[in-house]
């Protein structure tokens, strides 16, 4: 650490107080922006409509709606949620998110079924799913452990180099990963008189793991691990000096994302019906990126958010401009979000509420500010 | 960690790799020199684009993820320069300059209004990466390009000892990286630019107080260091090939060459590509299908005992 750095970290002023009790824990939470979509009673208007929304969709919309976009847009929110979660509440920005929902991915389709001989075991659907979904969190504890011996960009360095090197092992390997024809036809099972890669069944399977990967969030930074761990992304010195084990905690922070992400792996496994080294390129590990920048880091919504843009996005753009120019305008949204926006699209949702009630907005305008890149 | 100790780990490490290197000369030496050769000539290609890299890191601690953009930049329009002036020498100096150009418009027009910033500045690289890459496939298209070498590096040298022949070119390629680190090493420690540049890595403000112009101390590095991304364009536009894809397998061999031999160090971005290029080599050479493996155990490796690289130091 150079000297200005060091003169910088000790001059930090920090005004926040420590989670002492419950209810200083749940004022820290509010003022970092956890809280803000919630007080007193959590629920508000809003929930309910986008929840009934969300559960009429499938009634209203036709099949490839519910399906392309609609689960589509889910099972990659799941995905860039974790990131949300690791890059938002954990200030680590992780990369091989997209990694660990491939080997999430590869292990349904190698211990369960595929249309690959040789290479997939065909156990049980279940047994396939949860080896698969304990095996990506043991990677992704892995990933952590390994990058958790950094900060900030050289985070994302690292956990960069190891998603394209298990993106050329994938690709060179023929003996378990089948090479680069992956593995086809990688589908969920029949069960209860249901096809559930149907729009609709897949739909609503998808649904109920996003929801329940958000509440999961929404619920896990307000416990004292999750208040620890936001201490730890403002300030890990003083958390280690306070005698919390910072590594520990962004070890477990990366545990509980790769879980997120192995769950949101299966079921873009399940919704594409094959996994091969492509899903798993730079181009899928900066996608899941782009997502989580473009809706926002800052409130797990964000990544659901991000996700419906890219959707919508890939789906549309092309009957704007050309049909293979469709990283051209993900790569333009992207940058017109980083560059004009502090915090993606939540950024302007803040910047709007601020304009509108100037009294209570432009505080937590200015809290949110640099929050994520002053550091 | 004490001096026991690394000799220990010295040990653990070096006697494995050095009954490796026994058994491969035994077993066959002429694949095991020429393999030997592939990697060092492969290393000097990695270390003349992640010095580029490593120097704009180490000055603005922007990590520029459209490094390997910059490389297949300079690398098509040395190919193109190529065949319409026919001179290879031209093709360097345009690879060189245009990529040095884009980088220099990189760093006028956006980084330069977001200092200090350093995860927003990665974002925007990764933005630019992705629309530089597709604007070079809409405009060049998918298909391969290869460059042909200049006549007077054409063909093998012929009657050497063990391997009897080998590529001029490839061959080159070692004088051409030595030359660089060099020229890089000498910049960086004996002009008064290089004194402002490394000033700048340790404290920015404290030169920015003794009066020099630091907006263009960072311009002239990312130019630079932009720059030799495109150089080393042209020269993996003969020795490997030009293709969308290439981008991003150069900017993983920067990304690892500078974590391994420690960010913002010339002589380490040397050990880390020599490093590099020799266990990619020998690694294709001898288990073609585990051959990122290796790779990835030395990145382990390295982290796990020298978190910073093996010469990088604190940030």
């Amino acid at each position: 650490m150079s000297a200005a750095n060091w003169r910088r970290a000790i001059n930090v002023q920090n005004p926040r107080p420590l989670p002492t009790s419950s209810q200083a824990s749940a004022r820290v939470a509010r003022e970092a922006g956890v809280g803000r979509f919630s007080f007193e009673n959590p629920v508000r208007a809003r929930h309910v409509l986008v929840l009934a929304f969300l559960l009429a969709y499938p009634w209203f919309a036709s099949p490839f709606f519910t399906y392309q976009i609609g689960a589509q847009a889910l099972a990659l929110g799941l995905i860039a949620l974790s990131l949300t979660f690791l890059g938002g509440y954990g200030g680590m920005i992780s990369l091989a998110q997209m990694t660990v929902a491939g080997i999430a991915g590869y292990m349904v389709a190698i211990f369960g079924t595929a249309a690959t001989d040789g290479v997939t075991l065909g156990w049980p659907w279940w047994l396939a799913v949860l080896l698969g979904i304990v095996i990506a969190t043991g990677a992704a504890t892995f990933i952590g452990w390994l990058s958790v011996r950094t900060e900030g960009i050289y985070t994302i360095m690292i956990t960069l180099a190891v998603g394209v090197a298990f993106y050329y092992l994938v690709l060179q390997n023929y003996t378990v990963f089948n090479g680069f024809q992956g593995e086809q036809k990688v589908f969920p099972p029949t069960l209860a008189g249901m096809y559930w890669r149907d729009a609709t069944p897949f739909y609503y399977l998808a649904l109920f793991w996003a929801l329940a990967g958000y509440l999961f969030v929404v619920y896990l930074v307000r416990t004292p691990f999750g208040i620890a761990l936001q201490g730890i992304r403002d300030n890990p010195r003083r958390m280690h000096a306070l005698g919390f084990n910072v590594t520990a905690h962004r070890v477990a922070a990366y545990a509980v994302a790769g879980a997120i992400a192995a769950v949101g792996g299966v079921l873009f496994t399940w919704y594409n019906g094959l996994v091969t080294p492509g899903s798993v390129g730079t181009h899928w590990l900066i996608n899941i990126f782009v997502i989580a920048v473009l809706g926002g880091m800052r409130h797990p919504v964000g990544a659901f958010l991000g996700a419906i843009v890219f959707v919508l996005l890939q789906n549309f753009a092309i009957d704007v401009i050309d049909r293979e120019r469709f990283n051209l305008v993900i790569g333009a949204v992207f940058l017109a979000i980083v560059l004009f926006s502090r915090d993606g699209l939540l950024g302007w949702w803040t910047a709007l509420s601020a304009r509108l009630s100037t009294q209570r907005g432009a505080t937590t305008w200015k809290a949110a500010r640099g929050r994520l890149y002053a550091r | 960690m004490t001096r026991a100790w690394k000799v220990f780990w010295a040990l653990v490490i070096g006697i494995p790799i050095l009954a490796l290197a026994a058994w491969g000369l035994h077993d066959n030496v002429r694949l095991f020199v020429i393999t030997f050769l592939n990697g060092l000539t492969l290393a000097s290609l990695y270390f003349i684009v992640a010095s580029g890299f490593t120097l704009v890191f180490g000055l603005m601690r922007n990590v520029n993820l459209a490094h390997g953009s910059l490389y297949l930049l300079g690398g098509y329009l040395g190919y193109f320069t190529a065949q319409f002036t026919g001179s290879w020498l031209l093709a360097l100096a345009a690879g060189f300059a245009a990529a040095a150009l884009v980088g220099l418009a990189m760093q006028v027009s956006i980084f330069r209004f977001m200092p200090g910033q350093d995860l927003r500045q990665t974002m925007v690289t990764i933005g630019l990466s992705i629309v530089i890459a597709d604007l070079l496939m809409w405009a060049i298209g998918a298909q391969v390009h290869q460059m042909s070498p200049p006549p007077w590096l054409d063909g093998p040298i012929r009657n050497l000892p063990v391997i009897r022949a080998y590529s001029t070119y490839r061959f080159s390629l070692l004088p051409i990286g030595i030359v660089i680190g060099v020229a890089l090493w000498l910049f960086l420690n004996r002009t008064r630019v290089g004194m402002m540049i490394r000033a700048g890595v340790d404290d920015r403000a404290m030169l920015a107080a003794a009066g020099v112009n630091v907006n263009l101390v960072f311009a002239t590095t990312f130019a630079i260091g932009a720059g030799l991304a495109g150089f080393g364009g042209v020269i993996g536009a003969v020795e490997l090939s030009m293709v969308p894809g290439e981008d991003t397998r150069l900017l993983l061999a920067s990304l690892i060459v500078v974590i391994v031999g420690g960010m913002g160090s010339v002589v380490g971005a040397a050990i880390g590509a020599a490093i590099f290029g020799l266990a990619e080599t020998y690694g294709l050479a001898y288990a073609p299908t585990y051959s990122v493996v290796f790779t990835f155990v030395i990145l382990v490796l390295v982290l796990a005992f020298r978190p910073r690289g093996i010469l990088g130091r604190p940030a």
